[in-house]
């Protein structure tokens, strides 16, 4: 059974997660966490849009808080979001990675030692190269990867680096991720 | 190295050998990492590990042992020291309308800047205190536990390629002159106005394993305990509580709260959006 989902995207990414986020039911059993790089810019607008229209509770992940089924964590501008392997939030002012911070390398990887083969892994839409090594290691430690498919994405240089690090158990487009999750979560659809 | 070998049922052994690791650095060295974020230091470990041609961390911690020189390459390593001037200027806004006002009540005010990296946190409350017509009024002690940033915190010089960010991070924190009235600039470099620091001393100071530093009125420690795991925020909230006199504030990062720590009782949020507390009178 899984446990959590790790999400990375950037440019394109807001269209991206309004495809997902959105449609997934109250009692949603895995926790998701987030980067999708926005620059410096306060997302607090976008998580309350977001939560206007979902049903399941979106937040700003917070240092220390316990990541818990059901939920969306946004990485905070600025921060780096580990997860630590009491699954509790870490964030993290440590320099960029592939220029970013948050990055979502950082997140892929703390999050994939913890969770191990009970993790997902999505890359979507972006125009840098960010995620492709945490993707990899998402893999590498059993667990299962998806990538947006880059001929319909919205910006296709992060999943197509996705695609050059690593083989993913599926490729697919926008409109398909969510039911893919909700397969991967156990319902009948 | 093989940036696969850490991964599956090796991550477990990775586990071992990481714990190990900071075994050996406390016995050694007297350097307390056991209670900082698990998930921070495997990072940086790895990090130096996969620059390295070591086959795995066993080997690195044979080599901390012999070799005080890479011991010392591990410390940069570990402990963060990105730093800004007026990081967050909504802070320093927020400090000036909320803070300053009461600090002016008083006839001599002690800071402590703990974590204080290269400097330039110290730098920009300096400048802030100036114009408030403070620093005259104020001792400053700033601390951190990695003697090179403190040489750096101390010569007050920096490149000056985050300049016009930290020009634009001044007028937002409030700032009431012109930045560059604080620096001049030459080659490239800029050095810091040094009656900046004359009432500042810069001192050695390890938050985990020394003690109470002296007694303040005002604590900032930014982006420091956010590496610790809860135990060791406790434990250094703790010293901050001795060490503030009554009424003292306390300045925590952005992204830092008491919320999720035992002593949010002892202290009252000020400004909770910005992270400034006040130690309670009980
Ligand atoms: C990310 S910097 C923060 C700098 C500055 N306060 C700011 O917010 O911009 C963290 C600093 O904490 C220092 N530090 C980490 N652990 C420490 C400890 N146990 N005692 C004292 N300083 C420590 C590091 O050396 C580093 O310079």
């Amino acid at each position: 059974m899984y446990k959590a989902i790790v999400i990375g995207t950037s440019y394109g990414g807001l269209e991206a997660i309004k495809a997902i986020i959105p449609k997934l039911p109250k009692d949603f059993p895995l926790a998701l966490l987030i980067v999708l790089h926005i620059g410096d810019n306060d997302n607090t607008t976008f998580i309350n849009l977001l939560n206007d229209s979902s049903e399941i509770l979106i937040k700003e992940a917070e240092e220390k808080e316990s990541i818990k089924p059901g939920i969306v964590y946004f990485a905070p501008p600025n921060y780096h979001l580990l997860v630590e392997k009491d699954e509790t939030i870490s964030l993290s002012t440590e320099p960029k990675v592939n220029f970013s911070r948050p990055s979502i390398d950082v997140l892929f990887e703390s999050a994939s030692w913890v969770y191990r083969d009970q993790l997902i892994g999505i890359v979507m839409s972006g125009a840098n190269s960010d995620g492709a090594d945490g993707l990899k290691l998402i893999k590498a430690n059993g667990g299962t990867t998806i990538v947006e498919n880059p001929c319909s994405s919205y910006a296709p240089t992060m999943p197509r680096a996705a695609l050059k690090s690593t083989k993913p158990d599926y490729r697919l487009k926008l409109e398909a991720i969510k039911d893919q999750l909700m397969k991967l979560a156990g319902y009948n659809i | 190295m093989n940036d696969q070998i850490y991964t599956g049922k090796n991550l477990d052994l990775l586990d071992i050998e990481l714990q190990l690791l900071l075994e050996a650095i406390h016995l050694k060295y007297g350097y307390d990492f056991r209670n900082y974020s698990k998930a921070h230091v495997k990072r940086r470990i790895l990090h130096k590990f996969n620059m390295s041609s070591m086959e795995n961390i066993t080997q690195m911690q044979e080599r901390l042992l012999w070799d005080k020189r890479y011991f010392a390459e591990l410390i940069n390593e570990l402990s963060i020291n990105v730093t800004e001037m007026f990081r967050d200027p909504a802070f320093y806004k927020s400090f000036r309308e909320n803070v300053v006002p009461v600090l002016k009540t008083y006839a001599f005010i002690k800071v402590w800047h703990a974590g204080c990296a290269t400097g330039e946190e110290v730098y920009s409350l300096a400048i802030l205190l100036k114009e408030e017509g403070l620093l005259e009024r104020a001792q400053i002690y700033a601390t951190d536990f990695n003697r090179n940033v403190l040489e750096v915190a101390k010569q007050g010089i920096y490149s000056n390629d985050n300049f016009s960010q930290y020009s634009r991070n001044y007028k937002s924190a409030g700032g009431k002159g012109e930045f560059s009235d604080y620096f001049t600039s030459r080659y490239g470099s800029v050095m810091m106005d040094k009656s900046l620091t004359k009432k500042v001393v810069f001192a050695d100071h390890n938050l985990v394993t020394d003690s109470v530093f002296a007694e303040v009125n005002l604590i900032i420690c930014r982006n420091v305990m956010i590496y610790f795991n809860r135990e060791l925020q406790n434990k250094v909230v703790g010293l901050f509580y001795k060490s503030l006199s009554s009424s003292g504030y306390l300045c925590l990062g952005t992204k830092e709260s008491l919320r999720f720590g035992e002593h949010e009782q002892l202290f009252q949020a000020v400004d909770p959006k910005y992270r400034i507390y006040k130690k309670r009178i009980i």
